[in-house]
């Protein structure tokens, strides 16, 4: 018997794990946004002093984790599992950065869905009495998503209207099963939803389908609705696909208010930014949620958060075998 | 007066791919090969050499006048010395531009990287 | 939410399961709605961008035409040449890391001038060098300019072969 799931797809953590230490990195286009000023360390550029993209986008997935285990004011070794996961292939950045941290380790894909997707992983591993201390991190890197996805860097590529820019960063959160901070209470897993689109350059129209499904899903298991929320917060919409995600909740009857915001749009100006439609990338909602958001809360602007982080599991080869891009958004609630 | 009919051609081929782009949901690979391929059957209905002479650069630069000037190099070699020509011809004028870009792009990658 | 056309285009279908004739009238639905409400591309703005950043890349080429033409070459044998020189200026472009910014800017403009040609190989060869100069820079210097060597080489041997036998 479940006891601890609430519906159809909802965990309701019984003692909720307590974010006690984050650390986030942001690239030098980030750190030139309007949320330049919430992260721990500002790259002055892409290659931070390594000989690949590869080999820096490891480096900075390291270091966030090990500031945010230092903010918990905690030795390394009492960390019971970290649970890390990037775009690479076969995650090469979280695999590599836990061969440094020596922290038993779990790395989990789920594209730019890897924020909250290990974050609902480590509230169960932690309410279910497995750990005192998860380390939950994601990493990507502007360089190396191009490279894996799109084309070589210094190629004359014009942005097409929906066309998204990869967030170069990285963003660590240590939860633990006792302590001060915000906590994580609820935790809806998504399914993976395909509408048929093909757009490689619209990756917000196409993630949206997924995240009006997972946050339907969580408002019937919980019944709660928008007003219980004082932020809800998307992963990497940007502008055309968190105007999509209004539209399809629209249509099941859930008004998205002033409380919606995108974390892809507010980690960059888009206007004074050429990052086309926004922000993307698993570092987009990690570096937003831990640098910004739980800073915020902290204060006590927020008090109640759902984060919906949406992912799309397409890889090129697929993409070149004419499939169409099935999606996934999981979403966890982060109160104060 | 070539300069202006040069500057016209070679914007409005630009324009055609641009439109391509804008349209249709072609990656930019798909609008230059279409476009190579239509700069060749242009030059088998003998269209492009009068539009060179016409508009020169403007005609030769944009990458129609590259699958054109495929063509051409392959039906004068074919005219000169038969069928096998054909073969011996595709890179008669656009060899030397294949070679200097394989060079001269791998002396820069040994110097350069990647920015942005 | 489905359109009349998505209900439409669905009943030709009468094979699938209701399930699966449910789901792809959400798909139909859905993909109309995002053509409906996707952000156009500035497509006056991209033409004329593309047409006076093509027209000038041209203009450039013109003048190395005329310098090999004034030096006795026809028009023909200046092509060769021309050709080369303008690949030289999109792969110095490419190595000071300009040109990707005018293909943000001009687009076609910048792509399909030979010199973006240029620019597709070097970019190439910059950025797989890092899995070695075999592998990574040889192997993977055409990714983009491949298939406009293959399929104008295709294209131009049939051409010029239909030419070839029908000419008299």
């Amino acid at each position: 018997m479940a006891a601890k799931k609430v519906g159809k797809s909802t965990v309701r953590f019984a003692s909720p794990p307590i974010i006690v230490g984050t650390g986030t990195i942001a690239g030098p286009v980030e750190g030139k946004g309007p949320l330049a000023a919430d992260f721990d360390v500002v790259l002055p550029d892409h290659a931070y002093g390594e000989r690949t993209p590869e080999r820096s986008e490891t480096k900075i997935l390291e270091q966030a984790s090990r500031i945010a285990i230092e903010r918990a004011k905690i030795e390394k070794s009492m960390v019971d599992y970290y649970i890390a996961g990037d775009l690479l292939n076969q995650v090469i950045s979280a695999g590599f950065s836990a061969r440094q941290l020596a922290i038993p380790y779990f790395g989990v894909y789920g594209a730019c869905s890897t924020c909250a997707m290990s974050l609902a992983l480590a509230g169960m591993v932690i309410d279910g009495g497995f750990a005192d201390y998860v380390l939950v991190a994601c990493s990507s890197h502007y360089q190396t998503a191009e490279r894996q996805y799109r084309y070589p860097i210094e190629l004359n590529i014009q942005r097409k209207t929906t066309s998204q820019y990869t967030v170069t960063g990285a963003g660590a959160a240590l939860l633990a099963s006792s302590g001060v901070g915000p906590k994580v209470t609820w935790a809806t897993t998504g399914k993976v939803t395909d509408l048929g689109s093909k757009d490689i350059n619209d990756m917000g129209g196409a993630m949206a389908p997924a995240a009006a499904d997972t946050l339907l899903a969580h408002f019937d298991d919980t019944g709660r609705g928008p007003s219980d929320y004082d932020l809800i917060l998307t992963g990497d919409l940007a502008s055309f696909g968190s105007e999509m995600l209004r539209e399809l909740v629209r249509d099941n009857g859930v008004e998205l208010g002033d409380n919606y915001r995108d974390c892809g749009l507010m980690v960059f100006d888009t206007k004074s930014q050429r990052v086309g439609a926004g922000g993307s990338g698993c570092a987009c909602s990690a570096v937003v949620t831990f640098g910004h958001v739980l800073k915020e809360m902290e204060k006590g602007t927020y008090r109640n958060v759902l984060l919906i982080a949406t992912g799309a599991l397409m890889s090129p080869l697929s993409f070149q075998q004419g499939e169409s891009i099935p999606c996934i958004a999981h979403a966890v609630a982060i109160e104060a | 007066m070539t300069y202006l009919f040069a500057f016209l051609v070679g914007g409005a081929i630009c324009a055609i791919g641009q439109l391509i782009l804008d349209f249709t949901n072609l990656t930019p690979g798909h609008m230059l090969v279409l476009l190579t391929v239509a700069g060749a059957i242009a030059a088998g209905f003998d269209l492009y050499k009068p539009l060179l002479e016409f508009a020169g650069a403007g005609a030769l630069t944009p990458v129609s006048g590259f699958g054109a000037s495929i063509a051409r190099g392959a039906l004068a070699e074919a005219k000169r010395m038969g069928i096998l020509g054909l073969f011996t011809g595709v890179f008669e004028y656009t060899g030397m531009g294949i070679a200097v870009a394989v060079f001269f792009g791998a002396l820069v990658a040994l110097i350069a990287n990647p920015k942005a | 939410m489905a359109s009349q056309k998505a209900k439409k285009q669905v009943s030709s279908l009468p094979h699938m399961t209701q399930a699966a004739q449910e789901e792809k009238r959400r798909q139909l639905a859905y993909k109309e709605l995002v053509q409906k409400k996707k952000p156009r591309p500035r497509y006056l703005r991209n033409v004329l961008v593309a047409f006076v950043v093509g027209g000038a890349i041209a203009v450039l080429g013109q003048l190395v035409l005329r310098f090999f033409m004034s030096r006795g070459l026809d028009l023909d044998a200046a092509s060769a040449p021309t050709l080369a020189v303008m690949i030289l200026v999109g792969v110095i472009a490419t190595g000071l890391g300009i040109y990707d910014e005018l293909g943000e800017l001009a687009g076609a403009g910048a792509a399909v001038p030979i010199t973006g040609f240029a620019n597709t190989i070097v970019a190439a060869a910059m950025d797989y060098k890092r899995e070695g100069w075999v592998l990574g820079m040889g192997a993977k210097m055409f990714l983009i300019a491949g298939p406009v060597i293959v399929y104008g080489t295709l294209a131009g041997v049939v051409v010029a072969f239909i030419k070839f036998m029908t000419s008299p």
